[in-house]
């Protein structure tokens, strides 16, 4: 195409133009699309186009048996894949009444904790990327990488774990796994002091988070954001609290939230999650009870009853909640995946209403949004 | 050494070139393994001995590229663009005394031929944003404009507040003033204003301001502008771009340490030369990349208002500051 | 928009910057954390789920595999076809060809598990890039005979080592 094939733009002025920010754009972490609609730098309207990376999760789910969705479910958060796995397992369990051996509950406990700690530090270092701050996300993938290290060790696997069994875990944890993690929480508490001191404290950081991005209580509830948008406005909600599930009624832990609703509430918010889920990873430790890992109730080919069964679980970025209906067969009627980015993301539009670019890409990285997650 | 005028000048604007290039190349080099230090990473190791032969690599690969210029792009500006940023970077350094006699052209206004040109690069870049045709490229272009303005007010206020010190605007005689021992040093002179020190941080800023180099690369802002003005370019043209930042750099830091640290002279007041220039200079490049993979970039209006709001009021401050005690002394 | 800047403001301020300097410039000292692949390359973990392979009989150094195709039914994306053959003189089925469509593999692990025989296990090989999608389609069987025809001798022992 010549230069003078190019249609011209409106002879008239207009006050705002689109500008894309995806499906390929250095701020989205995926195939996500922002249609911005600009006014100058001021974005007028921020519309999210999603379905990208659309696969189909929900119908796959409904034409191979119970345990062959259950890799699937690790595919759709891949960053907290163990809390993923844990609802499907759970929900399934739920269904048809399948006893877990205390020790397989608190490995989950362990495992996910460490998973979710694991996705916050992707996330931190991911958050500061989009602010221009390169340095810290090679320090979090650092100790990223000591916790994949651990998990690998026991699943097999680094991302997708697929270590949940209906019953249990598939493998037992050895004494070098619990030591290994032991270190790792002995070594991560220093290493978040430092990151208080290069990040959190910086006043540039400061300047770009605080009062940025507003997300209020009502907004949450309108939109039905969940996770640390919801805490960063300052509502205490979170699954393991309120609907407790697997043994995190033993164990001792607060639910960090601040009232501010603003970018720097939500990365307080995830970096103390970090602190509290090491406290719940030792005090998992120092609990684990001896026994098999495998309930023996498991039958070897699974027909829940018929029925409709739900399970939430607090996963990395929110409720992630499995609805599963059987009717009595191999293959699942329906399973039904209530994921958090997608609501979180819903509020983005909303939200970003009337902000600078720069303050709309730093609100769209404190959402935490993993695009599988929204579509599937 | 005795040789007539025009061969000297031509000898040295070669000399200056070919410096010029290798900064620029090296500097990158440097930088990215200055940012896999700073990252516990070795950056930079397969292409020769420690990556030395990278930007050799880059280079060849870089130039060949298809310069592609998009349907709609201003096919002048566009290409004129990469070819002005490179200039500035080039005179300016003419004028910087390496040591007492390795300078191009010892004239008396240095300064403001420093200053005159250094702004030639904004306009460089404006002109690139513009002519790309590109959303991205012309929101960059403007972030430019207007940072530049903002940041060249304090910088010009604490440059003036030196030549009050100095009473010259010949840089040579800048550096000579500042013999003897380091606290000889514009940077130390106390006496003249207290507030120096901090008079030399807001020279600094302002010259990272300048360079768009982070945390002020608005220009370039990745996560948001995608490369910003440089989106369009392909192969050697983005290449200048990225050449041209490390040469300012090169040249802001040489600025900074003629005015500030004493140019060429030695610390100690024996056995001056020029690798005392180069030690000052690569010091400062060297803090450059260090606050680069240290910070996040700032935001827009804060970039803005530091300007406004902090620095200008501080160096209208110290500028009195020296006013007053010039005439008292 | 913003409250007005006090001096103790940019003092503050200044000093974080300092601070967060200060942790660079010492992360810059101490040495590299990066395994430098492909020169160097980590040992895998026992666990670790690669693509799966025959494991052969220590006696006899055929395969275990008796082509029961529970493997088959276990996968969920359909990526193992098990074909078998009854050998004169023999109680069960032996494998005869095994084809794994690693293009569709999702490393999930529920063979492994739904073997009833221990006949396949994970490989430790992780270097499997390749430019053809064909490459990616192999048939274990004949794999597991080139290694044995490579050695000259039934290889009973883990050969599943980390970078080969």
């Amino acid at each position: 195409m010549s230069a003078s094939e190019v249609i011209p733009a409106s002879d008239k002025p207009q006050e705002t133009f689109v500008l894309n920010v995806g499906p390929q754009h250095p701020a989205t972490h995926g195939v996500l699309r922002l249609k911005m609609t600009m006014d100058g730098e001021y974005v007028a309207r921020a519309e999210p186009v999603c379905g990208y990376i659309h696969r189909m999760h929900e119908k796959m789910g409904e034409n191979r048996t119970w345990a062959q969705f259950l890799p699937n479910t690790g595919r759709i958060d891949y960053l907290a894949a163990m809390a993923y796995n844990h609802a499907y397992v759970a929900a399934v369990e739920r269904a048809a009444k399948i006893e877990v051996p205390p020790r397989a509950e608190y490995i989950r406990v362990i495992t996910s904790e460490l998973n979710r700690i694991s996705s916050h530090l992707v996330w931190f270092g991911a958050f500061l990327l989009d602010l221009g701050g390169f340095t810290p996300l090679l320090y979090a993938f650092d100790d990223r990488e000591k916790i994949l290290d651990l998990l690998e060790a026991i699943t097999g696997s680094r991302l997708t774990y697929c270590y949940y069994r209906f019953g249990g875990v598939c493998n037992d944890i050895d004494a070098d796994f619990i030591r290994g993690v032991r270190e790792f929480v002995a070594g991560m508490r220093p290493r978040l002091k430092m990151y208080h001191t290069l990040v959190t404290e910086n006043v540039i950081l400061r300047r770009r988070l605080v009062g940025i991005g507003y997300i209020g209580r009502e907004m949450c509830r309108k939109y039905g954001a969940t996770g640390p948008v919801i805490r960063g406005a300052g509502v205490a909600y979170d699954v393991r609290k309120v609907e407790p599930y697997s043994v995190y009624r033993d164990l001792n832990f607060d639910i960090p939230a601040f009232p501010e609703g603003d970018c720097m509430a939500r990365y307080r918010v995830r970096m103390e999650e970090i602190e509290q889920s090491l406290r719940i990873i030792e005090q998992g430790l120092d609990k684990l009870p001896d026994g098999p890992v495998m309930g023996g109730n498991v039958p070897r080919v699974l027909k829940p009853p018929a029925g409709d069964c739900c399970f939430a679980v607090e996963a990395a970025r929110g409720r992630f909640l499995v609805r599963i209906i059987s009717d009595n067969k191999e293959i699942p009627y329906r399973v039904r995946l209530r994921t958090p980015c997608f609501c979180n993301l819903s509020l983005f539009e909303e939200a970003s209403a009337g902000m600078m670019l720069p303050d709309a890409l730093a609100l769209l990285g404190s959402l935490d949004l993993v695009i599988p997650d929204i579509d599937r | 050494m005795d040789f007539p005028e025009p061969i000297r000048l031509l000898a040295f604007l070669l000399g200056m070139m070919a410096f010029v290039a290798v900064n620029a190349a090296y500097l990158v080099w440097a930088e990215r393994k200055g940012a896999g230090r700073f990252q516990r990473r070795p950056g930079p190791t397969e292409v020769g001995w420690a990556g030395l032969l990278q930007p050799v690599a880059d280079g060849i690969k870089l130039i060949s590229k298809q310069v592609i210029v998009p349907p709609g792009a201003d096919p002048i500006l566009f290409r004129v663009a990469p070819l002005l940023v490179m200039a500035p970077a080039m005179m300016t350094l003419a004028v910087i005394p390496f040591s007492e006699t390795l300078v191009g052209r010892d004239i008396n206004v240095g300064l403001v031929f420093v200053f005159a040109f250094g702004a030639i690069n904004v306009m460089a870049i404006m002109m690139g944003g513009w002519a790309s045709r590109n959303k991205y490229a012309i929101i960059s272009a403007a972030r430019v404009v207007s940072q530049d303005v903002a940041y060249e007010i304090p910088m010009l206020l604490v440059v003036i507040t030196l030549l009050m010190v100095t009473g010259t605007m010949n840089l040579n005689e800048i550096v000579q003033q500042q013999a003897g021992w380091f606290w000889h040093w514009n940077l130390f002179r106390l006496d003249v204003n207290p507030l120096m020190p901090v008079t030399f941080i807001i020279f600094f800023i302002c010259m990272l301001a300048e360079t768009n180099r982070a945390p002020f690369d608005m220009a370039e802002a990745e996560s948001e502008l995608v490369a910003g003005a440089f989106t369009e370019y392909a192969g050697m043209g983005f290449g200048v771009f990225f050449m041209a930042e490390y040469a300012n750099i090169v040249v802001g830091c040489s600025l900074a340490t003629v005015l500030f640290l004493g140019g060429w002279q030695s610390p100690f007041g024996v056995g001056s030369g020029v690798i005392w220039f180069l030690l000052k200079m690569y010091a400062l490049v060297f803090t450059v990349i260090w606050v680069r993979w240290t910070f996040p970039r700032t935001q827009f209006y804060s970039l803005l208002n530091l300007s406004w709001k902090i620095l200008i009021p501080i160096s209208m401050v110290t500028l009195v500051l020296t006013c007053i005690l010039l005439k008292l002394t | 928009m913003r409250p007005k800047v006090s001096i103790k403001e940019i003092v503050r301020g200044l000093h974080s910057l300092v601070a967060g300097m200060r942790i660079t410039l010492g992360q810059f000292f101490k040495p590299t954390v990066t395994v430098h692949y492909p020169h160097e390359s980590l040992k895998m973990a026992p666990r670790f789920r690669g693509h799966i392979e025959l494991v052969r009989d220590e006696k006899t150094g055929k395969p275990l595999c008796f082509a029961c195709k529970l493997c088959e039914k276990a996968c969920p994306s359909d990526c193992i076809t098990v074909e078998g053959v009854k050998l004169e003189g023999e109680k069960r089925k032996s494998v005869s060809e095994y084809k794994l469509d690693f293009t569709k593999c999702s490393l999930c692990g529920s063979c492994v598990e739904a073997c009833k025989s221990n006949a396949i296990r994970f490989s430790k090989d992780y270097n499997l890039a390749t430019t053809s999608k064909e490459e990616l389609i192999m048939d274990l069987f004949k794999r597991l005979e080139a290694d044995q025809a490579k050695t000259g001798q039934p290889d009973t022992k883990d050969t599943r080592e980390a970078g080969k």
